[in-house]
Protein backbone atom coordinates (compact mmCIF):
# COMPACT_ATOMS: atom_id res chain seq x y z
CA UNK A 1 0.00 0.00 0.00
CA UNK A 2 1.44 3.02 -0.73
CA UNK A 3 0.61 6.39 1.05
CA UNK A 4 1.11 9.42 -0.39
CA UNK A 5 0.50 12.13 2.52
CA UNK A 6 2.67 10.15 4.36
CA UNK A 7 5.70 9.95 2.29
CA UNK A 8 5.47 13.69 1.35
CA UNK A 9 5.73 14.44 4.86
CA UNK A 10 8.60 12.42 5.09
CA UNK A 11 9.93 14.25 2.13
CA UNK A 12 9.36 17.32 4.10
CA UNK A 13 11.13 16.78 6.92
CA UNK A 14 13.83 15.18 5.11
CA UNK A 15 14.35 18.98 3.33
CA UNK A 16 14.02 20.50 6.94
CA UNK A 17 16.81 18.65 8.04
CA UNK A 18 18.94 19.10 5.27
CA UNK A 19 18.53 23.36 5.47
CA UNK A 20 19.49 22.62 9.14
CA UNK A 21 22.52 20.43 8.53
CA UNK A 22 23.73 22.72 6.17
CA UNK A 23 23.17 25.55 8.47
CA UNK A 24 24.91 24.44 11.31
CA UNK A 25 27.75 23.18 9.48
CA UNK A 26 28.22 26.23 7.93
CA UNK A 27 28.90 24.47 4.05
CA UNK A 28 27.70 21.77 2.17
CA UNK A 29 25.32 21.30 -0.64
CA UNK A 30 21.64 21.61 -0.06
CA UNK A 31 20.98 22.35 -3.94
CA UNK A 32 20.77 18.43 -5.01
CA UNK A 33 20.44 17.17 -1.77
CA UNK A 34 16.65 19.36 -1.93
CA UNK A 35 16.36 17.66 -5.51
CA UNK A 36 16.61 14.11 -4.24
CA UNK A 37 14.30 14.42 -1.51
CA UNK A 38 11.14 13.57 -3.05
CA UNK A 39 12.83 10.23 -4.90
CA UNK A 40 14.10 9.03 -2.29
CA UNK A 41 11.86 9.50 0.21
CA UNK A 42 9.56 7.14 -2.40
CA UNK A 43 12.47 4.63 -2.58
CA UNK A 44 13.83 4.12 1.26
CA UNK A 45 10.29 4.27 3.60
CA UNK A 46 8.23 2.43 0.90
CA UNK A 47 8.03 -0.77 0.18
CA UNK A 48 10.52 -0.83 -2.39
CA UNK A 49 13.70 -0.62 -0.26
CA UNK A 50 14.31 -4.03 1.53
CA UNK A 51 16.73 -2.83 4.47
CA UNK A 52 16.85 -3.99 8.48
CA UNK A 53 18.13 -0.99 10.46
CA UNK A 54 19.08 -2.85 13.22
CA UNK A 55 21.34 -5.15 11.06
CA UNK A 56 22.35 -2.63 8.71
CA UNK A 57 25.17 -5.33 7.42
CA UNK A 58 22.41 -7.77 6.60
CA UNK A 59 23.58 -9.35 3.56
CA UNK A 60 19.90 -9.95 1.98
CA UNK A 61 19.30 -5.96 1.88
CA UNK A 62 18.84 -3.94 -0.75
CA UNK A 63 22.16 -1.46 -1.91
CA UNK A 64 22.11 2.04 -2.32
CA UNK A 65 25.20 3.93 -3.79
CA UNK A 66 24.90 7.18 -3.49
CA UNK A 67 27.16 8.37 -6.83
CA UNK A 68 26.43 12.49 -6.61
CA UNK A 69 28.26 11.89 -3.53
CA UNK A 70 28.43 15.67 -2.47
CA UNK A 71 24.74 15.72 -1.77
CA UNK A 72 25.46 13.67 1.16
CA UNK A 73 22.93 15.30 3.46
CA UNK A 74 19.84 13.94 1.62
CA UNK A 75 20.84 10.46 2.43
CA UNK A 76 22.11 11.42 6.06
CA UNK A 77 18.45 12.24 7.03
CA UNK A 78 16.91 9.29 5.03
CA UNK A 79 19.28 6.71 6.97
CA UNK A 80 18.62 8.58 10.07
CA UNK A 81 14.89 9.35 9.37
CA UNK A 82 14.72 5.69 8.49
CA UNK A 83 16.12 4.47 12.12
CA UNK A 84 19.85 3.35 11.25
CA UNK A 85 20.86 6.23 13.86
CA UNK A 86 19.39 9.22 16.17
CA UNK A 87 18.09 12.02 13.72
CA UNK A 88 19.96 14.50 16.62
CA UNK A 89 23.26 13.29 15.50
CA UNK A 90 22.27 15.23 12.06
CA UNK A 91 23.94 18.37 13.50
CA UNK A 92 27.03 16.62 13.89
CA UNK A 93 27.73 17.23 9.62
CA UNK A 94 31.06 17.74 8.65
CA UNK A 95 32.64 18.38 12.45
CA UNK A 96 35.63 16.64 13.62
CA UNK A 97 35.21 12.97 14.57
CA UNK A 98 31.48 13.10 13.46
CA UNK A 99 30.01 9.67 11.65
CA UNK A 100 28.63 12.41 9.29
CA UNK A 101 31.82 13.11 6.90
CA UNK A 102 31.19 15.89 3.96
CA UNK A 103 31.20 13.14 1.66
CA UNK A 104 29.87 9.49 2.59
CA UNK A 105 32.56 7.54 3.71
CA UNK A 106 31.20 3.51 4.88
CA UNK A 107 31.81 2.16 7.89
CA UNK A 108 31.85 5.57 9.18
CA UNK A 109 27.70 5.72 9.13
CA UNK A 110 25.25 3.37 9.89
CA UNK A 111 23.54 1.98 6.86
CA UNK A 112 25.88 4.01 3.90
CA UNK A 113 26.80 1.17 1.47
CA UNK A 114 29.82 2.79 -0.36
CA UNK A 115 31.78 6.00 0.12
CA UNK A 116 31.60 8.15 -2.71
CA UNK A 117 32.58 11.85 -3.73
CA UNK A 118 34.64 11.15 -6.62
CA UNK A 119 32.04 11.73 -9.30
CA UNK A 120 31.38 9.17 -11.81
CA UNK A 121 32.64 6.20 -10.15
CA UNK A 122 28.90 4.38 -8.07
CA UNK A 123 27.47 2.60 -11.06
CA UNK A 124 30.30 0.63 -11.97
CA UNK A 125 30.70 0.10 -8.05
CA UNK A 126 26.66 -0.76 -8.12
CA UNK A 127 27.26 -3.07 -11.37
CA UNK A 128 30.04 -4.89 -9.61
CA UNK A 129 27.55 -5.44 -6.43
CA UNK A 130 24.78 -6.54 -8.12
CA UNK A 131 27.02 -9.24 -10.25
CA UNK A 132 28.06 -10.36 -6.78
CA UNK A 133 24.37 -10.49 -5.86
CA UNK A 134 23.46 -12.22 -8.77
CA UNK A 135 26.10 -14.75 -8.65
CA UNK A 136 25.05 -15.99 -5.27
CA UNK A 137 21.27 -16.37 -6.39
CA UNK A 138 20.34 -13.29 -3.88
CA UNK A 139 17.29 -11.34 -4.74
CA UNK A 140 18.79 -8.21 -3.29
CA UNK A 141 18.58 -4.97 -5.52
CA UNK A 142 21.03 -2.25 -6.44
CA UNK A 143 20.29 0.99 -6.68
CA UNK A 144 22.88 4.31 -7.84
CA UNK A 145 21.61 7.79 -7.97
CA UNK A 146 23.92 9.73 -10.39
CA UNK A 147 23.74 13.69 -10.76
CA UNK A 148 22.95 15.01 -14.65
CA UNK A 149 26.10 16.84 -14.87
CA UNK A 150 27.54 13.94 -13.58
CA UNK A 151 27.15 12.02 -16.45
CA UNK A 152 29.98 14.22 -17.65
CA UNK A 153 32.13 11.49 -16.50
CA UNK A 154 33.30 9.12 -18.92
CA UNK A 155 33.72 6.10 -16.49
CA UNK A 156 29.51 6.52 -16.20
CA UNK A 157 29.67 5.54 -19.73
CA UNK A 158 31.75 2.83 -19.44
CA UNK A 159 29.66 1.31 -16.87
CA UNK A 160 26.59 1.77 -18.85
CA UNK A 161 27.50 -0.86 -21.34
CA UNK A 162 28.64 -3.18 -18.76
CA UNK A 163 25.19 -3.88 -17.16
CA UNK A 164 23.53 -4.33 -20.21
CA UNK A 165 26.29 -6.51 -21.32
CA UNK A 166 25.40 -9.02 -17.78
CA UNK A 167 21.79 -8.65 -17.86
CA UNK A 168 21.97 -6.55 -14.71
CA UNK A 169 18.14 -6.51 -14.16
CA UNK A 170 18.66 -6.15 -10.40
CA UNK A 171 20.30 -2.65 -11.31
CA UNK A 172 18.29 0.40 -10.96
CA UNK A 173 20.39 3.25 -11.91
CA UNK A 174 18.47 6.79 -10.92
CA UNK A 175 19.50 9.85 -12.90
CA UNK A 176 18.85 13.45 -10.98
CA UNK A 177 17.75 15.44 -14.08
CA UNK A 178 17.71 18.96 -13.04
CA UNK A 179 20.13 20.76 -14.94
CA UNK A 180 22.09 22.76 -12.87
CA UNK A 181 25.97 21.74 -11.98
CA UNK A 182 28.07 23.83 -9.95
CA UNK A 183 29.44 26.15 -12.42
CA UNK A 184 25.91 26.91 -14.27
CA UNK A 185 23.30 24.92 -16.46
CA UNK A 186 24.24 21.46 -17.72
CA UNK A 187 22.94 22.22 -20.91
CA UNK A 188 25.17 25.23 -21.65
CA UNK A 189 28.73 23.78 -20.14
CA UNK A 190 28.70 20.62 -21.18
CA UNK A 191 25.33 19.19 -22.96
CA UNK A 192 24.46 15.76 -21.67
CA UNK A 193 20.91 15.21 -23.17
CA UNK A 194 18.78 13.57 -24.73
CA UNK A 195 19.11 11.38 -21.59
CA UNK A 196 16.63 9.15 -23.01
CA UNK A 197 18.02 8.53 -26.35
CA UNK A 198 21.77 7.84 -25.06
CA UNK A 199 20.87 5.40 -22.28
CA UNK A 200 18.26 3.63 -24.96
CA UNK A 201 21.14 3.21 -27.34
CA UNK A 202 23.13 1.90 -24.43
CA UNK A 203 20.22 -0.56 -24.16
CA UNK A 204 18.79 0.24 -21.21
CA UNK A 205 15.05 0.03 -20.09
CA UNK A 206 14.66 3.70 -19.90
CA UNK A 207 11.39 5.24 -17.48
CA UNK A 208 10.78 9.07 -17.06
CA UNK A 209 9.36 10.22 -14.05
CA UNK A 210 8.27 13.42 -12.36
CA UNK A 211 11.55 13.17 -9.46
CA UNK A 212 9.22 15.25 -6.98
CA UNK A 213 5.92 12.80 -7.64
CA UNK A 214 6.58 10.55 -4.73
CA UNK A 215 3.27 8.17 -6.46
CA UNK A 216 5.04 8.45 -9.72
CA UNK A 217 8.61 8.05 -8.46
CA UNK A 218 7.30 4.79 -6.27
CA UNK A 219 5.46 3.41 -9.52
CA UNK A 220 9.05 3.61 -11.67
CA UNK A 221 10.69 1.92 -8.97
CA UNK A 222 8.10 -1.16 -9.62
CA UNK A 223 8.17 -0.91 -13.20
CA UNK A 224 12.34 -1.10 -12.78
CA UNK A 225 11.73 -4.37 -10.72
CA UNK A 226 9.59 -5.75 -12.83
CA UNK A 227 11.52 -5.59 -16.27
CA UNK A 228 13.84 -8.76 -16.81
CA UNK A 229 16.80 -9.24 -18.94
CA UNK A 230 18.38 -5.58 -18.81
CA UNK A 231 19.09 -2.78 -16.12
CA UNK A 232 16.90 0.71 -15.75
CA UNK A 233 17.03 3.92 -15.25
CA UNK A 234 14.70 6.33 -14.43
CA UNK A 235 15.00 9.97 -15.15
CA UNK A 236 13.81 11.79 -12.74
CA UNK A 237 12.49 15.36 -13.74
CA UNK A 238 14.21 17.53 -10.45
CA UNK A 239 14.46 21.12 -9.79
CA UNK A 240 17.53 22.20 -7.45
CA UNK A 241 17.00 23.20 -4.58
CA UNK A 242 13.60 22.02 -4.77
CA UNK A 243 11.27 23.20 -1.77
CA UNK A 244 13.40 26.40 -1.26
CA UNK A 245 12.37 29.18 -3.02
CA UNK A 246 15.41 31.41 -3.22
CA UNK A 247 16.95 27.78 -3.97
CA UNK A 248 15.53 26.48 -6.93
CA UNK A 249 17.14 26.17 -9.89
CA UNK A 250 20.25 28.07 -8.84
CA UNK A 251 23.79 26.90 -9.03
CA UNK A 252 24.61 29.12 -6.14
CA UNK A 253 23.00 26.97 -4.29
CA UNK A 254 24.84 23.44 -4.95
CA UNK A 255 27.41 24.42 -2.15
CA UNK A 256 26.52 26.76 -0.16
CA UNK A 257 24.83 26.90 2.94
CA UNK A 258 22.06 28.95 4.00
CA UNK A 259 22.90 31.69 6.75
CA UNK A 260 20.75 32.75 9.69
CA UNK A 261 18.32 34.85 7.89
CA UNK A 262 18.00 32.32 4.52
CA UNK A 263 18.11 29.48 7.29
CA UNK A 264 14.70 31.09 9.01
CA UNK A 265 13.61 31.62 5.24
CA UNK A 266 13.88 28.27 4.56
CA UNK A 267 12.11 26.62 7.45
CA UNK A 268 9.52 29.49 7.22
CA UNK A 269 8.95 27.69 3.32
CA UNK A 270 9.21 24.24 4.34
CA UNK A 271 6.69 25.27 7.01
CA UNK A 272 4.19 26.40 4.97
CA UNK A 273 3.85 23.59 2.27
CA UNK A 274 2.90 21.19 5.24
CA UNK B 1 65.09 -23.57 -15.14
CA UNK B 2 64.65 -21.76 -18.15
CA UNK B 3 63.91 -18.22 -18.32
CA UNK B 4 60.27 -17.81 -17.50
CA UNK B 5 58.61 -14.43 -17.51
CA UNK B 6 56.56 -13.55 -14.18
CA UNK B 7 53.55 -13.13 -15.51
CA UNK B 8 53.50 -16.89 -16.10
CA UNK B 9 53.37 -16.97 -12.00
CA UNK B 10 50.46 -14.99 -11.82
CA UNK B 11 48.15 -16.98 -14.15
CA UNK B 12 49.35 -19.91 -12.82
CA UNK B 13 48.48 -18.49 -9.05
CA UNK B 14 45.54 -16.86 -9.94
CA UNK B 15 43.91 -19.97 -11.69
CA UNK B 16 44.59 -22.30 -8.38
CA UNK B 17 43.33 -19.46 -6.33
CA UNK B 18 40.10 -19.32 -8.43
CA UNK B 19 39.68 -23.54 -8.44
CA UNK B 20 40.33 -23.43 -4.90
CA UNK B 21 37.93 -20.57 -3.60
CA UNK B 22 34.52 -19.83 -4.34
CA UNK B 23 34.61 -16.29 -3.73
CA UNK B 24 37.61 -15.35 -6.64
CA UNK B 25 36.88 -13.74 -9.46
CA UNK B 26 39.42 -12.54 -11.89
CA UNK B 27 38.91 -9.55 -14.04
CA UNK B 28 40.67 -7.67 -16.77
CA UNK B 29 40.75 -5.10 -19.43
CA UNK B 30 40.88 -6.61 -22.85
CA UNK B 31 44.47 -8.02 -22.24
CA UNK B 32 43.95 -11.56 -20.58
CA UNK B 33 46.13 -12.73 -23.15
CA UNK B 34 48.81 -10.93 -21.60
CA UNK B 35 48.59 -10.61 -18.19
CA UNK B 36 47.99 -14.45 -18.45
CA UNK B 37 44.87 -14.02 -16.62
CA UNK B 38 43.65 -16.09 -20.00
CA UNK B 39 44.51 -19.02 -18.64
CA UNK B 40 41.49 -18.78 -15.85
CA UNK B 41 39.33 -17.35 -18.80
CA UNK B 42 40.33 -20.76 -20.54
CA UNK B 43 40.36 -23.09 -17.52
CA UNK B 44 38.00 -21.89 -14.85
CA UNK B 45 35.36 -19.11 -17.27
CA UNK B 46 32.98 -18.97 -14.28
CA UNK B 47 35.80 -16.92 -12.42
CA UNK B 48 36.64 -14.75 -15.00
CA UNK B 49 34.97 -11.10 -16.14
CA UNK B 50 36.71 -9.10 -19.40
CA UNK B 51 35.63 -5.57 -18.00
CA UNK B 52 36.64 -4.43 -22.15
CA UNK B 53 39.35 -1.43 -22.80
CA UNK B 54 37.63 0.23 -19.99
CA UNK B 55 40.19 0.13 -16.86
CA UNK B 56 38.50 2.95 -14.63
CA UNK B 57 35.03 1.22 -14.63
CA UNK B 58 36.80 -2.46 -14.39
CA UNK B 59 38.73 -1.32 -10.64
CA UNK B 60 35.05 0.32 -9.83
CA UNK B 61 32.92 -3.08 -10.58
CA UNK B 62 35.92 -4.93 -8.87
CA UNK B 63 35.37 -2.55 -5.84
CA UNK B 64 31.08 -3.47 -5.70
CA UNK B 65 32.25 -6.83 -5.99
CA UNK B 66 34.55 -6.74 -2.99
CA UNK B 67 31.56 -4.98 -0.94
CA UNK B 68 29.46 -7.70 -1.41
CA UNK B 69 32.00 -10.54 -0.64
CA UNK B 70 33.99 -11.70 -3.67
CA UNK B 71 37.58 -11.17 -3.93
CA UNK B 72 38.08 -9.47 -7.00
CA UNK B 73 41.87 -10.36 -8.84
CA UNK B 74 42.40 -7.26 -11.20
CA UNK B 75 44.44 -7.52 -14.38
CA UNK B 76 46.11 -4.89 -16.62
CA UNK B 77 48.82 -3.26 -17.62
CA UNK B 78 50.36 -1.41 -15.08
CA UNK B 79 50.50 2.34 -16.21
CA UNK B 80 46.97 1.97 -16.85
CA UNK B 81 45.79 0.13 -13.71
CA UNK B 82 47.68 2.41 -11.01
CA UNK B 83 47.71 5.45 -13.59
CA UNK B 84 44.61 5.72 -15.29
CA UNK B 85 42.61 4.45 -12.55
CA UNK B 86 44.68 6.09 -9.56
CA UNK B 87 41.45 8.31 -8.51
CA UNK B 88 39.09 4.83 -8.37
CA UNK B 89 41.45 2.86 -6.32
CA UNK B 90 41.73 5.78 -3.98
CA UNK B 91 38.61 7.09 -3.22
CA UNK B 92 36.85 3.79 -4.37
CA UNK B 93 38.96 0.84 -3.20
CA UNK B 94 41.48 2.25 -0.48
CA UNK B 95 38.95 4.47 1.08
CA UNK B 96 36.37 1.56 1.50
CA UNK B 97 39.65 -0.33 2.49
CA UNK B 98 38.60 -3.13 0.21
CA UNK B 99 39.56 -6.47 -0.83
CA UNK B 100 40.31 -6.01 -3.99
CA UNK B 101 43.78 -7.60 -5.45
CA UNK B 102 45.82 -5.09 -8.47
CA UNK B 103 48.00 -6.74 -10.79
CA UNK B 104 49.67 -4.70 -12.56
CA UNK B 105 51.64 -6.05 -15.62
CA UNK B 106 54.34 -4.85 -17.71
CA UNK B 107 55.78 -3.27 -14.87
CA UNK B 108 59.49 -1.54 -15.75
CA UNK B 109 61.29 -0.34 -18.54
CA UNK B 110 62.10 -4.32 -19.67
CA UNK B 111 58.71 -4.28 -21.33
CA UNK B 112 60.68 -3.42 -24.72
CA UNK B 113 60.06 -2.56 -27.83
CA UNK B 114 56.33 -1.81 -27.08
CA UNK B 115 57.81 2.19 -25.73
CA UNK B 116 57.27 4.63 -22.98
CA UNK B 117 53.55 4.96 -22.95
CA UNK B 118 53.09 1.29 -21.57
CA UNK B 119 56.45 0.83 -19.67
CA UNK B 120 55.16 1.12 -15.82
CA UNK B 121 57.84 3.40 -13.84
CA UNK B 122 55.89 5.14 -11.54
CA UNK B 123 53.20 2.89 -10.57
CA UNK B 124 55.19 1.77 -7.34
CA UNK B 125 55.15 5.61 -6.12
CA UNK B 126 51.47 5.60 -7.45
CA UNK B 127 50.31 3.06 -4.95
CA UNK B 128 52.74 3.13 -2.10
CA UNK B 129 51.39 6.33 -1.54
CA UNK B 130 47.31 5.45 -0.42
CA UNK B 131 46.63 4.55 2.85
CA UNK B 132 45.87 0.70 3.92
CA UNK B 133 47.57 -0.53 0.20
CA UNK B 134 50.32 -3.38 0.25
CA UNK B 135 52.75 -3.26 -2.56
CA UNK B 136 54.51 -6.06 -4.00
CA UNK B 137 57.14 -6.49 -6.47
CA UNK B 138 58.43 -10.24 -6.81
CA UNK B 139 61.69 -11.11 -8.70
CA UNK B 140 60.72 -13.85 -10.59
CA UNK B 141 58.06 -15.97 -12.12
CA UNK B 142 58.21 -18.26 -9.02
CA UNK B 143 58.51 -15.56 -6.18
CA UNK B 144 55.35 -13.90 -8.03
CA UNK B 145 53.20 -16.82 -7.49
CA UNK B 146 54.05 -17.57 -3.85
CA UNK B 147 53.30 -13.39 -3.92
CA UNK B 148 50.15 -13.84 -5.66
CA UNK B 149 49.30 -17.00 -3.78
CA UNK B 150 49.88 -15.16 -0.17
CA UNK B 151 47.78 -11.58 -1.45
CA UNK B 152 44.72 -14.18 -1.01
CA UNK B 153 45.47 -14.21 2.56
CA UNK B 154 46.19 -10.51 3.00
CA UNK B 155 43.25 -8.81 3.71
CA UNK B 156 42.74 -4.88 2.02
CA UNK B 157 44.26 -3.55 -1.23
CA UNK B 158 47.04 -4.79 -2.45
CA UNK B 159 49.40 -4.39 -6.09
CA UNK B 160 51.10 -6.42 -6.94
CA UNK B 161 53.61 -5.41 -10.10
CA UNK B 162 55.31 -7.83 -12.50
CA UNK B 163 57.21 -7.97 -15.94
CA UNK B 164 56.92 -9.10 -19.56
CA UNK B 165 60.15 -10.60 -20.21
CA UNK B 166 61.23 -14.26 -20.06
CA UNK B 167 63.86 -13.74 -17.04
CA UNK B 168 65.99 -15.48 -14.96
CA UNK B 169 64.35 -18.02 -12.18
CA UNK B 170 66.06 -17.42 -9.04
CA UNK B 171 64.15 -18.83 -6.59
CA UNK B 172 62.51 -22.15 -6.23
CA UNK B 173 59.93 -24.03 -4.76
CA UNK B 174 61.42 -24.25 -1.17
CA UNK B 175 62.57 -20.71 -1.01
CA UNK B 176 60.77 -19.01 1.70
CA UNK B 177 58.59 -15.91 0.62
CA UNK B 178 56.91 -13.90 3.45
CA UNK B 179 54.92 -11.36 2.65
CA UNK B 180 56.54 -7.76 4.64
CA UNK B 181 59.61 -9.41 5.00
CA UNK B 182 62.92 -8.82 3.20
CA UNK B 183 64.51 -12.25 1.75
CA UNK B 184 68.32 -12.85 2.26
CA UNK B 185 69.83 -13.67 -1.24
CA UNK B 186 73.38 -13.37 -0.12
CA UNK B 187 75.10 -12.37 2.66
CA UNK B 188 78.14 -9.93 2.28
CA UNK B 189 79.69 -7.00 4.23
CA UNK B 190 81.07 -4.01 2.19
CA UNK B 191 78.07 -3.20 0.68
CA UNK B 192 74.17 -4.00 0.39
CA UNK B 193 71.77 -3.98 -2.76
CA UNK B 194 68.26 -3.77 -1.89
CA UNK B 195 66.44 -4.88 -4.74
CA UNK B 196 63.13 -5.97 -6.13
CA UNK B 197 61.79 -7.26 -9.52
CA UNK B 198 64.47 -8.08 -12.20
CA UNK B 199 66.96 -5.87 -10.57
CA UNK B 200 67.19 -8.92 -8.04
CA UNK B 201 68.44 -11.18 -10.46
CA UNK B 202 71.20 -8.22 -11.83
CA UNK B 203 71.93 -7.30 -8.22
CA UNK B 204 73.18 -11.14 -7.78
CA UNK B 205 75.32 -10.89 -10.89
CA UNK B 206 76.73 -7.14 -9.89
CA UNK B 207 78.10 -8.86 -6.26
CA UNK B 208 79.89 -11.91 -8.26
CA UNK B 209 81.82 -9.23 -10.36
CA UNK B 210 82.07 -7.11 -7.38
CA UNK B 211 83.82 -10.24 -5.20
CA UNK B 212 86.73 -11.26 -8.36
CA UNK B 213 87.95 -7.27 -7.40
CA UNK B 214 87.15 -8.22 -3.48
CA UNK B 215 84.57 -6.26 -2.18
CA UNK B 216 81.53 -8.21 -0.61
CA UNK B 217 78.29 -7.44 -1.33
CA UNK B 218 74.80 -8.35 0.25
CA UNK B 219 71.88 -9.09 -1.46
CA UNK B 220 68.54 -8.47 -0.62
CA UNK B 221 65.24 -9.27 -1.85
CA UNK B 222 62.60 -6.46 -1.28
CA UNK B 223 60.02 -7.44 -2.60
CA UNK B 224 57.52 -6.26 -0.12
CA UNK B 225 57.56 -2.02 -0.95
CA UNK B 226 54.33 -1.44 1.60
CA UNK B 227 54.81 -2.32 4.18
CA UNK B 228 58.65 -1.87 4.55
CA UNK B 229 60.28 -4.78 6.51
CA UNK B 230 61.69 -1.44 8.04
CA UNK B 231 63.78 -3.07 10.76
CA UNK B 232 65.70 -5.50 8.75
CA UNK B 233 66.62 -2.29 5.67
CA UNK B 234 68.05 -0.63 8.91
CA UNK B 235 70.06 -3.45 10.00
CA UNK B 236 71.61 -4.31 6.70
CA UNK B 237 72.33 -0.59 6.44
CA UNK B 238 73.97 -0.47 9.27
CA UNK B 239 75.84 -4.01 9.05
CA UNK B 240 77.49 -3.13 5.89
CA UNK B 241 77.50 0.67 5.68
CA UNK B 242 76.89 1.43 2.03
CA UNK B 243 72.91 0.66 0.56
CA UNK B 244 72.79 0.39 -3.08
CA UNK B 245 68.91 0.49 -3.97
CA UNK B 246 67.98 -1.43 -7.04
CA UNK B 247 64.64 -1.05 -9.02
CA UNK B 248 62.77 -1.12 -12.38
CA UNK B 249 60.98 2.11 -11.79
CA UNK B 250 61.41 6.09 -11.38
CA UNK B 251 64.40 6.72 -8.44
CA UNK B 252 61.74 9.13 -6.77
CA UNK B 253 59.01 7.22 -4.91
CA UNK B 254 59.70 3.84 -5.51
CA UNK B 255 61.64 0.97 -3.16
CA UNK B 256 64.74 3.69 -3.47
CA UNK B 257 62.75 6.03 -1.98
CA UNK B 258 60.94 3.81 0.62
CA UNK B 259 64.74 2.69 1.87
CA UNK B 260 65.78 6.50 2.37
CA UNK B 261 62.67 7.58 3.87
CA UNK B 262 63.53 4.82 6.36
CA UNK B 263 67.39 5.50 6.94
CA UNK B 264 66.68 9.06 6.82
CA UNK B 265 65.05 8.55 10.22
CA UNK B 266 66.99 5.93 11.48
CA UNK B 267 71.10 5.90 10.51
CA UNK B 268 73.49 7.83 8.37
CA UNK B 269 74.57 5.65 5.85
CA UNK B 270 75.08 6.56 2.17
CA UNK B 271 72.19 5.57 -0.31
CA UNK B 272 72.68 5.22 -3.94
CA UNK B 273 69.80 4.86 -6.16
CA UNK B 274 69.39 2.48 -9.27
CA UNK B 275 66.70 3.62 -11.36
CA UNK B 276 65.59 5.26 -14.20
CA UNK B 277 66.35 8.77 -13.56
CA UNK B 278 63.34 11.31 -14.11
CA UNK B 279 63.16 10.40 -18.13
CA UNK B 280 60.71 8.38 -19.99
CA UNK B 281 61.58 4.52 -21.68
CA UNK B 282 61.66 3.72 -25.00
CA UNK B 283 61.48 1.18 -28.02
CA UNK B 284 64.48 -1.17 -28.16
CA UNK B 285 65.38 -4.86 -26.96
CA UNK B 286 65.18 -5.13 -22.86
CA UNK B 287 68.67 -5.76 -22.94
CA UNK B 288 69.16 -2.25 -24.45
CA UNK B 289 67.12 -0.60 -22.21
CA UNK B 290 68.77 -1.73 -19.37
CA UNK B 291 72.21 -1.12 -20.33
CA UNK B 292 70.69 2.74 -21.96
CA UNK B 293 68.83 3.60 -18.65
CA UNK B 294 71.49 2.68 -16.04
CA UNK B 295 69.95 -0.50 -14.91
CA UNK B 296 72.93 -2.90 -16.08
CA UNK B 297 75.46 -4.71 -13.99
CA UNK B 298 77.79 -2.30 -14.72
CA UNK B 299 75.86 0.52 -13.49
CA UNK B 300 74.96 -1.59 -10.43
CA UNK B 301 79.05 -2.25 -9.80
CA UNK B 302 79.53 1.03 -9.99
CA UNK B 303 77.20 2.54 -7.90
CA UNK B 304 78.20 0.08 -4.70
CA UNK B 305 81.56 1.90 -5.22
CA UNK B 306 80.58 5.33 -4.84
CA UNK B 307 78.44 4.08 -1.86
CA UNK B 308 81.46 2.43 -0.27
CA UNK B 309 83.84 5.16 -1.50
CA UNK B 310 81.23 7.46 0.61
CA UNK B 311 81.27 5.22 4.43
Amino acid sequence: MFEEQRIQDIARQIRRDIVTMTHEAGSGHPGGSLSAADLLAALYFTDQFRCDSGNPDWEERDRFILSKGHTAPVLYSVLARRGFFPPEELLTLRKLDSRLQGHPKKGATPGLDCSSGSLGQGLSVANGIAYALRRRGSDARVYCLMGDGELQEGQVWEAAMFAPQHGLDNVCAIVDYNNVQLDGKVDEIKDVYPLREKWEAFRWNVIEADGHNVREMYEAYQAARACKGKPTVILARCVKGKGVSYMENSAKWHGTAPNDEEYQRAMAELEVQA
Amino acid sequence: MKDTPMRAGYGKAILELSQKHEDVMVLDADVAKSTRSEWVKKENPSHFLDCGISEQDMVGTASGMALAGLTPFVSTYGVFLAGRAWDQIRNTVCYNHLNVKLAGAHGGISVGPDGATHQALEDVALMRTLPGMTVVVPCDAIETYKATMALYDTAGPCYIRFGREAVPVVTNDDTPFILGRNRLVQDGTDVVYLANGYLVHQAMRAAEKLAEEGISARVVDVHTVKPLDREDVIRHASETGAVVTCEEHQIAGGLGGAVCEALAESVCVPVERIGVRDSFGESGTPEELIEKYGLGVDALCEAARRAIARK
